[in-house]
């Protein structure tokens, strides 16, 4: 039987997450045992290759480009978790939901104390992804089957939720496992 | 000699003394029911509603209900913890909470309840709503954006204190908390020692310069459940 595939990706987030997944330590070596990496940062695959058991989504959306990552994950994926503050709640990067986005962007690139910006212009190239009003959570673009919580979640959190999800089995988390901060 | 008084909480019977509600029979005969605006020592509010139970068939706070006798009170079902968990993602929705940056995190009497019911992310919507944090005090700032309403403070000011710091305006979605002499916490007579500012389950009301003191891994919620023995302790003091 093939290993079960996984796939991770960070949308709106700090990639801590991932350092969190790789800050399982030697435990990694047992992971690659037992699961293939597909389109993940960890090993650079831009896209996917075929379908995954479990997709990781790092971050939520605030912009068109990671609803469209995220789109593509809930296609692919059978299973997928939201992993981290970002994906569940917004986290940091919804911050700014509190200010309107034209304020937002004024301040970034036009009136800053930092900024040096001639043309007074807010970057518009079509290159660049279109911003959402706001940033939201992973669950609020498309269906979640599970949460882990944390900015970013322990090692041990990613560590026993891939453990029982590859296994299988109801995820269960001790309590000290489940934390918001 | 006449026995105590007793209801029937969870099919278990446990004495009250006359006057006394079901919430503080309860915590008397050392069963936890969940509970965010009551706080021992303080007249019962019933804002918050998490103690909800059902009480001979009515669902009610137990934290204003009175006790009688022989009442048949359930807490415990899955009906009502469901509910408490609702009314907590409520909470966390209707407000901002950015854990991860907040002063109150692992001491925090919400998120700990979050913990208790394992809430890892609410059903509905974030509002995000608009709040705004009075600073203007030297050592004491409120953080709207925290705020739940719970009138701990307001009660704690008016009847431990003796001040009258804290009082609510508006209402419904726009209720809010004000300091009640003027329009900013600095024109009160608020001052640092006031044990309102202990009173605040959440991170809404601080001390200035004193947040981040205890380290990850010990703070008070970190690995104990509140509504355990011990924490409970600690969020009473
Ligand atoms: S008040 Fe409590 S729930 Fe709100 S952000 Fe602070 S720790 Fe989290
Ligand atoms: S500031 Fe704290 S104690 Fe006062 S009403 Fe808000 S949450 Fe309750």
């Amino acid at each position: 039987m093939s290993k079960p595939r996984v796939a991770t990706t960070s949308l709106c987030g700090c990639f801590g997450c991932h350092m969190s997944l790789l800050d399982i330590d030697e435990r990694i070596l047992a992971l690659a045992e037992i699961v293939e990496f597909d389109k993940s940062p960890i090993n650079d695959h831009k896209d996917f290759t075929q379908r995954c058991a479990v997709g990781l989504i790092e971050g939520g959306c605030a912009n068109a480009e990671n609803v469209h990552v995220l789109r593509r994950f809930r296609e692919m994926c059978d299973v997928l978790v939201s992993v981290g503050d970002c994906a569940t709640t917004g986290g940091i990067p919804a911050l700014r939901n509190l200010v309107p986005l034209g304020e937002c962007l004024h301040e970034a690139y036009v009136a800053g104390p930092s900024v040096h910006n001639p043309s007074g212009r807010v970057p518009d190239d079509p290159e660049i992804p279109l911003l959402l009003d706001k940033v939201y959570p992973a669950h609020e673009v498309v269906k979640i089957d599970f949460h882990l919580p944390g900015c970013p979640p322990s090692a041990d959190t990613l560590w026993e939720a891939l453990n029982a999800l590859l296994a299988g089995k109801p995820l269960a988390l001790p309590y000290a496992l489940l934390k918001y901060d | 000699m006449s026995a105590d008084p007793s209801l029937i909480l969870d099919g278990r019977e446990i004495p009250f003394v006359p006057g006394q509600t079901i919430l503080q029979a309860a915590d008397d005969a050392g069963v936890y029911i969940p509970r965010l605006c009551d706080k021992p020592g303080l007249e019962p509010f019933g804002s918050c509603r998490v103690c909800v139970v059902r009480a001979n068939g009515r669902t009610v706070s137990s934290c204003t209900y009175p006790a009688s006798l022989g009442m048949v009170v359930e807490s415990e079902t899955p009906e009502l913890q469901a509910m408490r968990k609702v009314l907590l993602e409520m909470l966390f929705v209707e407000g901002n909470h950015f854990c991860m940056s907040c002063e109150k995190s692992g001491h925090c009497e919400l998120q700990a309840l979050g913990y208790r019911f394992g809430i890892t992310a609410p059903q509905f919507e974030y509002q995000f709503p608009h709040r705004e944090v009075d600073a203007s005090h030297p050592d004491i700032l409120i953080d709207h954006n925290r705020c739940i309403l719970c009138a701990r403070c307001v009660r704690t000011s008016r009847d431990l204190d003796g001040k009258e710091v804290f009082g609510f305006v508006g209402r419904g979605p726009h209720k809010r908390l004000a300091a009640s002499t003027g329009s900013r916490l600095k024109d009160t007579n608020a001052d640092v020692t006031d044990r309102a500012i202990d009173a605040c389950p959440v991170g809404a009301l601080l001390r200035k310069r004193v947040g981040f003191a205890v380290p990850v891994g010990q703070r008070p919620y970190d690995t104990v459940p509140i509504g355990a023995p011990e924490p409970v302790q600690e969020a009473r003091r």
